[in-house]
């Protein structure tokens, strides 16, 4: 009887009778968890060299590939903003980048419009080569060890990105509980 | 599976405009983000007002966060401790015998200092820091290596000032906000500090490299000097540096000079000292930097 139920009034998002979304964190959750992604150079670890992956980005791109649609197109330009005060690139960096990001992937979505966990792993190694790759140029182009100096946070970065979609996908079922209690 | 796209937005004008409009947006977007790096890569300083706002707002919840690093690392210092309790108690009374020889000797040599410093009528002028604080934060996933400090204008702190760690010289203040402000590190790439070895005159520009280590250019060109295990300190050429504070130690040697790894490590430093800048004249050549070096 209580496994009947509860398979009835009750789904992933919780108790399907008198309770709905909140508008609140459904809409804010995204845009939340990239921002507190481009905040970790507050975190207290001091590398002497260029090692945690850009977690502003990958969170970005994260969203992007598990759930299409969710993130408009322009938001490259408010979420990079805001990645820039922090990132120690020059101001900029963030917002070209993040909004061509998001306007290749648009393009991309368009012509293969399939979806799937190797694609999609493929998909963010190659955005995010071109961005660490992209940034360090920008910001160091006259090192002459820049490339030595990438290839630790370029592998740590791929590597983690399936981590990071899992996490995404986690916060994506926080964000359509039901936590509104209706009348 | 193919899913529906979200591109081909059926006969509703509105969803079509709304579509179009996010399009032109993201472009605007793209090109507005250009024209800023493009003034932030010539004019440096341009945005440092934002930045410190920025840097002001978000610290305190950095400074919680360099709190509880130094309370895990003690915590785990003294699970280790546990370990090795045996073998480390009598290494460490060994060791105890020595320093209390050595600090006799010390006690010693002070004396003497003094009363040699006394002969020639010198001053001993310590320098008392501006401000001790915490470090709170870098940029750890930009190849440019700036930190994050927990104090600011009303602080004291101005750009220029030289920061150090009780190890070594750490880096010096680049910008700063009312409460914060934002260290280059002497291994960014557009740090240059004058240094000199602690035996002989050897002296030489200690640039950064980004990884953790800096590149040593003699000033004289000729037969390289340096030998691996060399110990360089602050020269005090340029007036901001005050001469006597340890930089790094060679590690290799190369044509016109040598690979060093910094002395001072960040990352195992809670609290640094701010100095004040040695020559007061030096702050406006240092202004004058900072207007090339910002990022």
């Amino acid at each position: 009887m209580p496994e009947y139920r509860s398979s009835t009034r009750r789904d992933r998002y919780g108790s399907q009778i008198n309770r709905a979304h909140s508008p609140l964190i459904a809409l804010i959750l995204p845009w939340a968890s990239i921002v507190l992604g481009s905040l970790t150079p507050l975190l207290p670890l001091i590398s002497s060299m260029p090692l945690l992956p850009p977690m502003g980005f990958i969170m970005l791109l994260a969203w992007r590939l598990v759930r299409p649609g969710l993130l408009p197109v322009w938001a490259g330009f408010p979420l990079g903003l805001i990645d820039d005060m922090f990132s120690g690139q020059p101001l900029g960096n963030a917002i070209l980048l993040w909004s061509l990001t998001l306007l290749a992937l648009d393009q991309f979505e368009a012509r293969i419009p399939w979806v799937g966990f190797a694609q999609e792993w493929l998909v963010a190694t190659v955005v995010i080569v071109i961005y660490i790759v992209a940034s360090g140029f920008i910001a160091g182009a006259m090192l002459p060890n820049l490339m030595s100096l990438l290839v630790p946070q370029l592998v740590l970065s791929i590597l983690l990105f399936p981590v990071f979609g899992r996490l995404v996908a986690i916060l994506d079922r926080f964000r359509l509980r039901r936590f509104r209690t209706i009348g | 599976m193919a899913p529906p796209t979200s591109r081909h937005s059926s006969f509703s004008r509105k969803a079509q405009f709304s579509l179009f409009t996010g399009y032109v947006l993201a472009g605007a977007g793209a090109l507005a983000g250009a024209a800023l790096l493009a003034i932030s890569l010539f004019n440096p300083g341009a945005f440092s007002g934002l930045r410190s706002v920025a840097s002001d707002v978000a610290a305190p919840a950095g400074e919680l966060g360099a709190e509880a690093r130094t309370g895990s690392q003690g915590l785990f210092a003294s699970l280790a401790g546990y370990f090795y309790s045996g073998s480390r108690n009598a290494a460490l009374r060994e060791e105890n015998e020595i320093a209390r020889i050595r600090l006799a000797e010390a006690e010693a040599v002070r004396a003497e200092n003094a009363r040699l410093k006394a002969l020639l009528g010198l001053r001993d002028d310590a320098v008392k820091p501006v401000v001790m604080a915490r470090l709170i934060g870098s940029t750890s996933s930009s190849t440019r290596r700036f930190a994050y400090l927990s104090a600011g204008r009303s602080d004291g702190v101005a750009p220029g000032m030289p920061v150090r760690s009780p190890r070594g010289l750490v880096g010096r203040v680049l910008e700063t906000g009312a409460s914060s402000s934002r260290v280059l590190l002497l291994t960014d790439s557009e740090s240059l500090v004058p240094v000199r070895r602690v035996k002989g005159d050897v002296v030489a520009f200690a640039e950064g490299r980004a990884d953790g280590t800096l590149r040593l250019r003699l000033v004289n060109l000729g037969i390289n000097p340096i030998k691996t295990g060399d110990v360089f300190v602050t020269s005090g050429a340029g007036g901001l540096y005050r001469p006597g504070i340890a930089v790094a130690v060679a590690t290799k040697i190369n044509r016109d000079g040598a690979i060093a790894r910094v002395l001072s490590d960040p990352a195992a430093t809670d609290f640094v000292a701010v100095d004040p800048i040695w020559q007061p004249e030096a702050q406006a050549v240092s202004h004058a930097q900072q207007r090339r070096v910002q990022p």
